[in-house]
C-alpha cells in the first residue's frame, strides 16, 4: 500500500504576466523515484523550487504529509535540495559542508562528526573531509552535494538538473549510484531532468510536462511504449508517424489504410470513427527493413545509414517522399541485413507494435520544443 | 623582447621609482640641505618624532582613515546588497547618483559638504572629516562589493536554506564569509583614499583637528625640511605592509 508523501493541487505561478505553471495538480509517493521531464521553461525546475519553498506558488496548495506547507519556509521544510551546480559553500572544506544542516538543527558535536563520517562513507569520499570544494573533481563535488543534502535524513531528496555538468561516462556511473542511494535510503526523490533516457533508467514514475501543464504521467514503459498523446511520442525518444486512416470497425477490431498498406489493428482507448484519420507510432527498433522482392511492406530506398556499435540506424525514404527511421540489431547470419546507401528494400513492422493516437488539430511541434527534443536525444 | 621595449620598460619604471628611491635615501642624509649628502644619520626620524604636532596629526589621520574605511564598509556593503538583491524603483537612480559621487570633481563635493556642514551649524573637526571621508569611500567600496557579488553563486544562500539556516544565519555563515575579500578591499580601498586626501579635507577640518596631508601641505609651504623625506619614507613603508597584508588575506581566501 503506497501512501501519498507530498501533494500539489492546483497550483498555478506567473513570471511577469506568463504562466509558468497551469493549475497543475500532482501527489508524489513515499518512497518513489519520480522524474520531473520536459524541455527547458516547461515548469519543472520552477515546480521542484515550489517543494523546496524558494517559489510561492499565486494559486494552489502543497501538502506534505497531511500538513499544508504552502508558506512554509525553505529552512523549516523536512526537504533537501541538490542543485545543479552543487552550491557547495566555496569558503567550507567538505566535511563543514556535510555538517552545516546538523549544525543549523545544533545537534551536539560528537553526532555531527560521526553522521557527517558516515554520509561522507556512503558517497565514498572519507578521504576527502578536509579538502575544500575547488579540490575535486566534478563528480566528487556532485557526491558531496548528495551528502549534504542526506545528511540530515530529509523525507524527500530533490534533484534538481543534478548530472547535467558532467561528462557522458561520469553521468551514467553517478545514475547507478543514485539509484542504489535511493534504494538504501528509502527516501522519495524528485528529480528533474531534460534528458528523456536518464529519465527512462531511473524512475519508478515519469511526469512530462510541457507549458507547465503535466502530458503524462506514468511508469517509464507506459511513456515510452504508450504516449499519452504526440508531444510526450516525440520528446521521449524518436518515433515514426504513419498517416492511417480507418477504413473498417468491427467490434473490438480497426482496420487502418497506412501507405496503401491494409493492417488489422486492436481498437484504441479513445473513440474512433469511419474514415478517421489516426497517427501510426512505430519506434525505429519496431521497423523490420525487407529485401525488395519481399512480399510485406511498403516500397523505399534507404538514404541514410549509421554504425551505432550494438545497433545499425538508417533512414529510409518511401515513395511518397516521407522518411522512416529505423534501428536493427545484428544478425550475423542474415546476408540481407546490410544494406547500402539507395539500396531499395520494403518497410514493414509486426502487428500489435505500433501504437496509436488520434490527429490533434494539426499541431506541428514549434521549432523550439523540436529543438528541445533534439537536445534530450542527445 | 628586443633591447627597444626592454629600455622602454626600464625607462618607465625608472621615472616611476627614482623620485621615491630618492626620496628615502635623503631621509637618512645628514646634511641640512636636500641637494648635497652629508653621511647617514637618523636626525630626521628624531625630530620627526619629536615633534609633537606632527605625531598628533599622524594619529588624527590614521584614526580618521580608521573609522571613515570601517563606517564606509558597513554602509557601503549594506547598499551593494540592497542593490543586488531586491528590485525596487528608483534602483537604477541610486546606482548612478554613486558614480556621480565619484565622478565629480573633488573641489565640487568639497564646497557643497562645507556650505551643508555650515547650514547645519556643525562645528568643523573630527565628525565633519569623518562624514566628509565616508562621503566619498562610500561609492568605492559599494561597486567593489558589488562586483564581486556580480559573481556570487544565487543558489548559495538558497542551499543555506534549505539546510535550515534562517536568512540571519545565511549572511552569517554563507554570504559575509564569501564575500569577504571584496569587503577587506572596499575597507583598504577607504584607508588609502581617507589618509591621503588633501582637497575635501582643507575645506571641511577646522583648528581643532589636525590630519597629516594638511599638516605636511603647511610644512611644506614654509620650506621643504628633510623631515617631510622622513615621514614620506615612513608613510611608504607603512603602505608596503598593508599592501602585503591585503594580498596575504586574498590569496588565503582563495585557498
Amino acid at each position: 500500500m503506497t501512501k501519498t508523501l507530498l501533494s500539489l493541487s492546483g497550483i498555478s505561478k506567473q513570471f511577469d504576466g506568463k504562466a509558468v505553471l497551469d493549475e497543475l495538480s500532482l501527489t508524489i509517493d513515499d518512497g518513489e523515484f519520480i522524474t520531473l521531464l520536459g524541455p527547458s521553461g516547461c515548469g519543472k525546475t520552477t515546480l521542484l523550487r515550489m517543494m523546496a519553498g524558494f517559489e510561492l506558488p499565486d494559486r494552489g496548495t502543497v501538502t506534505l504529509s497531511d500538513a499544508d506547507i504552502t508558506q512554509t519556509l525553505p529552512e523549516h521544510r523536512p526537504l533537501n535540495t541538490v542543485f545543479q551546480n552543487y552550491a557547495l559553500f566555496p569558503h567550507m572544506s567538505v566535511f563543514d559542508n556535510v555538517a552545516y544542516g546538523l549544525k543549523m538543527e545544533k545537534r551536539p558535536k560528537a553526532e555531527i562528526r560521526e553522521r557527517v563520517e558516515e554520509a561522507l562513507a556512503m558517497v565514498q569520499l572519507e578521504d576527502f573531509a578536509g579538502r575544500k570544494p575547488h579540490q575535486l573533481s566534478g563528480g566528487q563535488q556532485q557526491r558531496v552535494a548528495i551528502a549534504r543534502a542526506v545528511v540530515k535524513r530529509p523525507k524527500m531528496l530533490l534533484l534538481d538538473e543534478p548530472l547535467s555538468a558532467l561528462d557522458y561516462k561520469l553521468r551514467r556511473t553517478m545514475q547507478v549510484e543514485l539509484k542504489r542511494l535511493q534504494r538504501e535510503l528509502g527516501i522519495t526523490f524528485v528529480f528533474v531532468t531534460h534528458d528523456q533516457e536518464e529519465a527512462l533508467s531511473m524512475s519508478d514514475r515519469i511526469v512530462v510536462l510541457k507549458d507547465g501543464c503535466i502530458q503524462q504521467l506514468g511508469t517509464p514503459r507506459e511513456v515510452y511504449e504508450r504516449p499519452a498523446n504526440v508531444f510526450t511520442a516525440r520528446f521521449v525518444g524518436q518515433t515514426n508517424f504513419f498517416p492511417g486512416r480507418v477504413t473498417r470497425i468491427e467490434g473490438e477490431r480497426i482496420s487502418v489504410d497506412v501507405f496503401g498498406l491494409r493492417r488489422e489493428l486492436s481498437k484504441p482507448s479513445f473513440r474512433v470513427v469511419m474514415n478517421q484519420p489516426l497517427h501510426v507510432l512505430l519506434r525505429p527498433e519496431d521497423i523490420r527493413v525487407l529485401a525488395p522482392d519481399d512480399t510485406e511492406g511498403v516500397a523505399g530506398k534507404i538514404v541514410e545509414r549509421n554504425y551505432k556499435g550494438s545497433t545499425l540506424d538508417s533512414v529510409i525514404e518511401l515513395e511518397d517522399g516521407s522518411h522512416v527511421m529505423a534501428s536493427e540489431f545484428f544478425d550475423e547470419d542474415d546476408p540481407t541485413f546490410d544494406y547500402s546507401i539507395g539500396e531499395r528494400v520494403r518497410v514493414s513492422w509486426v502487428d500489435g507494435w505500433e501504437w496509436l493516437l488520434a490527429e490533434e488539430g494539426n499541431e506541428p511541434l514549434t521549432d523550439e520544443e523540436e529543438l528541445a527534443a533534439d537536445d534530450a536525444e542527445h | 623582447m628586443g633591447w627597444l621595449s626592454r629600455s622602454y620598460l626600464a625607462l618607465v619604471y625608472l621615472l616611476l621609482y627614482v623620485p621615491i628611491v630618492v626620496l628615502m635615501v635623503f631621509s637618512f642624509n645628514d646634511s641640512r640641505t636636500g641637494y648635497n649628502w652629508g653621511g647617514l644619520s637618523l636626525r630626521w626620524y628624531e625630530s620627526l618624532f619629536n615633534n609633537h604636532a606632527m605625531v598628533q596629526a599622524m594619529w588624527n589621520s590614521l584614526w580618521l582613515a580608521l573609522t571613515a574605511a570601517t563606517v564606509s564598509t558597513l554602509i557601503g556593503a549594506l547598499t551593494a546588497l540592497a542593490l543586488h538583491r531586491y528590485r525596487f524603483r528608483g534602483k537604477r537612480v541610486l546606482n548612478g547618483m554613486l558614480f556621480v559621487v565619484m565622478m565629480s570633481p573633488e573641489i565640487v563635493l568639497a564646497i557643497s559638504l562645507l556650505g551643508l556642514f555650515l547650514l547645519l551649524g556643525l562645528k568643523l573637526g573630527y565628525v565633519s572629516l569623518l562624514l566628509a571621508h565616508v562621503t566619498f569611500c562610500l561609492p568605492f567600496v559599494v561597486i567593489t562589493v558589488m562586483a564581486r557579488l556580480a559573481g556570487f553563486d544565487e543558489r548559495l544562500p538558497e542551499a543555506a536554506r534549505d539546510l535550515g539556516a534562517s536568512d540571519f544565519t545565511m549572511t552569517r555563515t554563507v554570504l559575509i564569509p564569501v564575500i569577504m575579500p571584496a569587503l577587506m578591499a572596499g575597507w583598504l580601498l577607504g584607508f588609502t583614499l581617507s589618509m591621503d586626501d588633501v582637497v575635501v579635507s582643507t575645506f571641511v577640518s577646522g583648528p581643532s583637528y589636525e590630519i597629516l596631508p594638511l599638516r605636511i601641505y603647511s610644512m611644506v609651504r614654509v620650506g621643504l625640511k628633510p623631515e617631510v623625506n622622513a615621514l614620506g619614507t615612513l608613510l611608504l613603508v607603512f603602505s608596503l605592509v598593508m599592501l602585503m597584508v591585503s594580498q596575504w588575506i586574498l590569496s588565503r581566501s582563495k585557498q
